[in-house]
């Protein structure tokens, strides 16, 4: 079995990572999950990876994008893999908005 | 261990994996100090020689003195050694952080993977909560058991001098 393309960071019972959850299994995509806790300080490894520390946060090694807050994601997916899909990259990893934040 | 002028209470004995046996494969949540994601253990044991520590839930003693063995002896440093007991996520994140351990750990609420194991321990006065008996199963990248060593008593703990003397000449 080869490692996903995707790495989902996410909160348990965070119901923007599920948001997020849902998508990629409507495009059917297969994704690694890994969780990590509540507190802000205790994710050191989101922040490493994003810039940010918080969740939902995705990594994409299909197209080399990383990028957090659940709408964004949710639009990168749509537009990356959906019907519509020219399969082109996005970039709008930056976009200042977070959410996911509290337990 | 000291010398007691009781008997311990001896376990039942264990149908456990034994040595030219292939240990089963699981897959569990694997914690280590930034996350945890679900994980086989012959992804872990593809990568080189690995020790598979059962161990009585965080917080026992048993769990304290065995994993603060495994550090001082620097058994990290020769092989992977990743632990397996029924302790959340969050607690394995929590006691690889106060046992300032470099492993990481398996964590198997419902005790299963003990039981596929032939190795879990139902806990007299704590009812419906089973962990493992304290074993250590030294595996090859193919998941071939090379040694095994499986408590017989509630409590016992193993020779660390044999078992590493096992290690080194395994690896």
């Amino acid at each position: 079995m080869s490692a996903p393309q995707i790495t989902l960071y996410r909160l348990q019972a965070c119901p923007f990572c599920e948001r997020v959850v849902r998508k990629l299994e409507e495009y059917d995509l297969s994704y690694r999950s890994r969780f990590v806790e509540p507190m802000h300080s205790e994710r050191n490894v989101v922040k490493r990876v994003s810039g940010k520390r918080s969740v939902p946060a995705i990594v994409d090694e299909a197209t080399g994008v990383t990028m957090s807050e659940s709408g964004n994601i949710v639009d990168y997916l749509d537009r990356t893999y959906g019907a519509q899909t020219d399969g082109g990259r996005v970039d709008d990893s930056d976009r200042d908005v977070t959410d996911g934040g509290a337990a | 261990m000291v010398d007691l002028d009781f008997d311990v209470v001896e376990f039942a004995p264990a149908d456990h994996p034994a040595v030219g046996e292939t240990a089963p494969d699981f897959t569990r949540p694997f914690v280590s100090a930034e996350y945890w994601e679900d994980t086989s253990l012959s992804s872990v044991t593809a990568e080189g020689p690995t020790l598979l520590v059962f161990y009585s839930m965080n917080g026992a003693f048993p769990a304290t003195y065995v994993w603060n063995e495994i550090r001082d002896r620097g058994w990290t440093d020769l092989l992977t050694v990743v632990g397996v007991t029924i302790s959340t996520p969050y607690d394995h994140k929590t006691f690889l952080e106060d046992r300032d351990l470099d492993v990481s750990l398996f964590s198997d609420p419902s005790n299963e993977v003990a039981e596929t194991y032939g190795i879990a321990h139902d806990l007299d006065g704590m009812t419906g909560v089973s962990e493992p008996r304290l074993s250590f199963f030294l595996l090859d990248d193919d998941r071939t058991v090379e040694h095994a060593w499986v408590a017989s008593e509630w409590p016992e703990f193993p020779d660390y001098d044999e078992l590493e003397a096992a290690i080194e000449s395994a690896i």
